[in-house]
């Protein structure tokens, strides 16, 4: 069984591995997710909005609907939690009756 | 796990008076930077999750270095609940303010403009603040009670 | 030879995370216990964090935070600064694996407290199977 999930892994790491010849060297600045819509962003961001951080400005405003549903996912993950584990100890004794 | 439980309530394990003194001057100051580093998101790195995190890492300190029930009389259950809620309302109520203010669409904050005249840019700079404060609290509030919910097993009593 | 040589110098971060997906991949599918299911998850999401980062470096680029004015007088150059939409989307990825963390221990919690074990035959014993 854990020869089985050793070829597996390896398998699929190969196949990963082959899929990275056609991928971009490293740090390439022209690589395909740098020339696309990076691009605008690096240019304008600034300008559109007045936040020196492109981070902080794409994050809140280009993808505000990336973060907003994220901040969904990590509210339904507390909730998650919160009805999974949480137990009242009961105030009153229960052998009364 | 009870045993293990039993076990460092009587012997009071971890909590020497070293660390007690120092994680209790050292809390407020961990707060402060986690503040620093929500609001000054626009010009350094830093934003509503990395504050947020640093937030409840000071109050997951207060419960690893006292107990859980010292811990919450900082952070009452209650209001933390209150805060999770109010963070993501915070931005979804700002994403929504934004759609039915005078025709504006879901996100773009400057159609806030119109409601308080400031300029649209001054307007999505601003939108992207008060979204990392209810990015923050939310943030903040969910991860202490996950370590709380998790380190007392779901009672919220007297934790590990 | 040294073509091949070449080509595994500069792709040497994929290479990188290869080796963490396969560690975690390994993890999750190889392991009986559940915790340790739970750390092969977590290892696999860090070698997709790190694939991602990885997109967004430019060589001999600079980090993402601008000068305002400079830049609302002369302009930007793109080739200088780091990409950053790999940045943001891992800045939410990371905040999800710790939600997912959290809740995947809550319910590992349940099945302790259910069971009174975590490994996995011993579970599926129990469950009469």
């Amino acid at each position: 069984m854990k020869l089985l999930a050793l070829f597996a892994t390896l398998m699929t790491g190969a196949i990963l591995l082959y899929g990275t010849m056609d991928f971009p060297a490293f740090g390439d600045p022209q690589s395909p997710a740098a020339t696309h819509l990076a691009t605008y962003f690096t240019e304008n961001a600034v300008r559109e909005t007045h936040v020196p951080n492109l981070v902080t400005a794409v994050l809140g405003d280009y993808r505000g609907y990336d973060t907003m549903f994220e901040t969904v996912v990590i509210y339904c993950a507390g909730l998650a939690v919160v009805s999974v584990l949480r137990k009242k100890k009961p105030s009153v004794p229960e052998n009364k009756s | 796990m009870r045993l293990l439980q039993d076990q460092t309530a009587e012997q009071k394990l971890g909590e020497s008076l070293i660390i007690q003194t120092a994680v209790r001057i050292l809390v407020p100051f961990i707060q402060l930077f986690g503040l620093y580093v929500i609001v000054h998101g626009h010009y350094s790195p830093g934003g509503g999750f990395q504050g947020g995190v640093i937030l409840g890492a000071s109050f997951v300190l207060l419960t690893l270095a006292f107990d859980q029930k010292f811990a919450l009389k900082y952070m009452s259950e209650k209001a933390n609940n209150i805060l999770s809620n109010a963070g993501a309302l915070l931005f979804t109520g700002t994403a929504t303010l934004c759609a039915i203010c005078y025709g504006g669409k879901f996100l773009d904050y400057s159609a806030l403009d119109k409601l308080l005249p400031l300029g649209p840019i001054a307007w999505r700079s601003f939108g992207i603040f008060v979204i990392e404060v209810g990015v923050g609290l939310a943030v903040m509030s969910i991860s202490a009670s996950l370590f709380w919910l998790l380190g007392s097993n779901g009672e919220m009593d007297e934790g590990l | 030879m040294d073509q091949i040589a070449a080509l595994i110098i500069a792709k040497y971060n994929y290479w990188i995370y290869v080796t963490l997906m396969m560690i975690g991949f390994y993890a999750m599918i190889g392991k009986r216990n559940l915790v340790k299911k739970l750390i092969g998850l977590n290892i696999f999401q860090t070698a997709i964090i790190l694939m991602f980062v990885s997109a967004g470096v430019k060589k001999g680029a600079k980090i993402p935070i601008l000068d305002k004015h400079h830049v609302m007088e002369h302009g930007v150059n793109v080739v200088d600064i780091v990409n950053p939409v790999p940045h943001v989307l891992m800045l939410t990825a990371i905040v999800v694996a710790v939600s997912v963390t959290g809740v995947a221990l809550a319910i590992l919690l349940r099945i302790y407290r259910e069971y009174g074990t975590l490994e996995e035959d011993e579970i599926l014993e129990k469950l009469g199977r």
